[in-house]
């Protein structure tokens, strides 16, 4: 049975190597975010005493192209709905959760790749990273925060049943949690209130974890972030294939 | 040729949104081996009912059983059937031999046995040629063509086709019709459907329930039912049995739109 779970998994990745445009524009925003905020800030950053800017950067901006399109494939579930697709794999003689689980790989899969490309065009634009004997820890981070985000964006896409909530996810959840997740600025001379919002935050763990193992300089310490990364990726996991299994159509 | 044991056996089943009974408490058999026809006007609970059927919807109250087995058993039942949707239910990018695979996969078929039954069933339906082509490049009778190749490929006992001809050409549902009764013929397949079309019940089912708002009419053969209603034809007795207003689905926005504009504009 694990041929259900490959399936599954496969189809998310074809899906994804076939619509180019999807690629192209996943790769044109951290791009952007990288230049303009790397180049623009990087000056002010280092004279205030906060070192290298890309240093401190990159690491976020590979967590964020992981972010967007780890929830846009859990969201994908609304889209599959949409289409019809989704009741041919809801009458399958399968188990609910494994059709979850498959799909959540798949999407998580591509999300890391996705991740892995940009941390490729960082090191073009002139970021390295501290050790290569942490990359297996930084793409270790990478995976847990893709799983984590594809299985949030997959529970909370079973339940919803149209379209029309895609974009107010994506400004009043993906937006917030990047910005307030200490992606772009460090999180400890914050003001107490806006510490504590970004220490609710789960990717400002995962940023941090990220940052730790790619560029040696983590605010909150590697341990405690894949101990609480890992935790929330099988809780969304768990609860999101608990919201797929009670999906009605 | 229809046997006298019952493939699928309803009892009291009841759908409620909210404060709509969508079906509202019916009984009805459909005995194995036989092409049972579900004939109503719009809105008269017959994608619900199907719904129920397939797993996809829980009932209000009421008994399902299928092939033996009661509907919470849901795998066991989700094994006995192959179901064609009233809209299409494939994967738009995915080719049409990725979506043939991908459902053998999902139903636990093995390997060779896919690759020979998708070859087999593409070609029935005039598929083969374009077995590489993502589906989204497909017409909508294409479409609706592989999505019965793609039912056949774990050989189910019973089929579901919800609807299945609206949308076709002539050409096409003559032709579909032909094959879902050959299937039925040659390999003992009960075949369920729903439609609004009367000659479509007429020339295919061997029996016809008529629903309307939730209830069960009447069930019976055609002939049966022409007879009971003292009517020449079936379209006669199915006005008769369901009255001459007409239905409303419940309209969606779009929907609407285009009612207002063939309204209104032109």
């Amino acid at each position: 049975m694990t041929s259900v779970l490959y399936a599954m998994w496969l189809r998310q990745l074809k899906r994804y190597w076939r619509s180019k445009p999807r690629i192209i524009g996943a790769l044109g925003q951290p791009l952007l975010f990288l230049v303009a905020l790397g180049f623009g800030f990087g000056p002010i950053f280092e004279k205030a005493g906060g070192g290298n800017y890309i240093a401190f950067l990159a690491p976020g901006i590979i967590a964020m192209s992981i972010l967007f399109t780890a929830m846009f494939a859990g969201i994908e579930v609304i889209w599959d709905r949409q289409f019809g697709f989704l009741k041919e794999t809801l009458v399958a003689p399968v188990p609910r959760w494994k059709i979850m689980l498959g799909r959540t790989l798949g999407g998580a899969t591509v999300a890391m790749l996705q991740g892995i490309v940009v941390l490729a065009i960082c090191m073009l634009i002139g970021f390295s990273p501290q050790s290569l004997l942490m990359l297996p820890l930084a793409f270790l981070f990478m995976f847990l925060l893709a799983l984590l985000f594809t299985a949030f964006g997959t529970g909370l896409a079973s339940m919803l049943d149209d379209m029309q909530a895609f974009p107010i996810i994506m400004n009043f959840l993906v937006m917030p949690i990047f910005f307030l997740s200490g992606a772009l600025f460090p999180i400890e001379s914050l003001p107490e209130p806006v510490k504590t919002i970004t220490l609710l935050d789960p990717l400002t763990y995962a940023v941090d974890g990220l940052r730790g193992s790619l560029s040696g300089t983590s605010q909150i310490g590697i341990i405690p972030d894949l101990a609480i990364v890992s935790a929330l990726s099988l809780i969304a996991l768990a609860a999101g294939s608990w919201l797929f299994s009670k999906i009605q159509v | 040729m229809p046997g006298h044991s019952s493939i699928i056996s309803v009892k009291g089943l009841s759908k409620q949104f909210g404060g709509f009974k969508a079906v509202d408490g019916i009984s009805f058999e459909v005995r194995a081996g036989e092409i049972f026809a579900f004939l109503g006007p719009n809105g008269a609970g017959k994608t619900t009912t199907i719904k129920m059927l397939t797993t996809l919807l829980d009932p209000t109250a009421g008994n399902i059983e299928v092939d033996g087995a009661p509907i919470s058993e849901k795998d066991r039942v989700r094994s006995s059937f192959g179901i064609v949707f009233q809209d299409p239910s494939l994967d738009d990018e995915l080719t049409a031999y990725e979506n043939m695979e991908f459902h053998g996969v999902l139903y636990g078929i093995e390997r060779n046995a896919i690759k020979e039954r998708s070859a087999r069933m593409l070609k029935l339906v005039d598929l083969w040629e374009r077995k590489d082509d993502l589906v989204k490049t497909f017409s909508g009778g294409m479409k609706r063509r592989l999505e019965i190749a793609r039912a056949f490929i774990h050989e189910p006992k019973i089929l579901y086709l919800d609807e299945p001809t609206i949308g076709l050409d002539p050409q096409t549902r003559n032709h579909l019709w032909d094959f879902v009764k050959k299937l039925n013929r040659e390999n003992g397949m009960t075949v369920f459907f729903t439609t609004h079309y009367m000659e479509e019940a007429e020339k295919a089912a061997d029996r016809v329930a008529i629903i309307d708002h939730g209830k069960i009419k009447m069930i019976g053969t055609s002939a049966q039912i022409r007879k009971f209603a003292k009517a020449k034809s079936l379209e006669e007795a199915f006005l008769k049995i369901t009255g001459r207003d007409m239905r409303e689905e419940e309209a969606s926005g779009v929907e609407e739109m285009r009612m207002h504009r063939r309204l209104w504009g032109r």
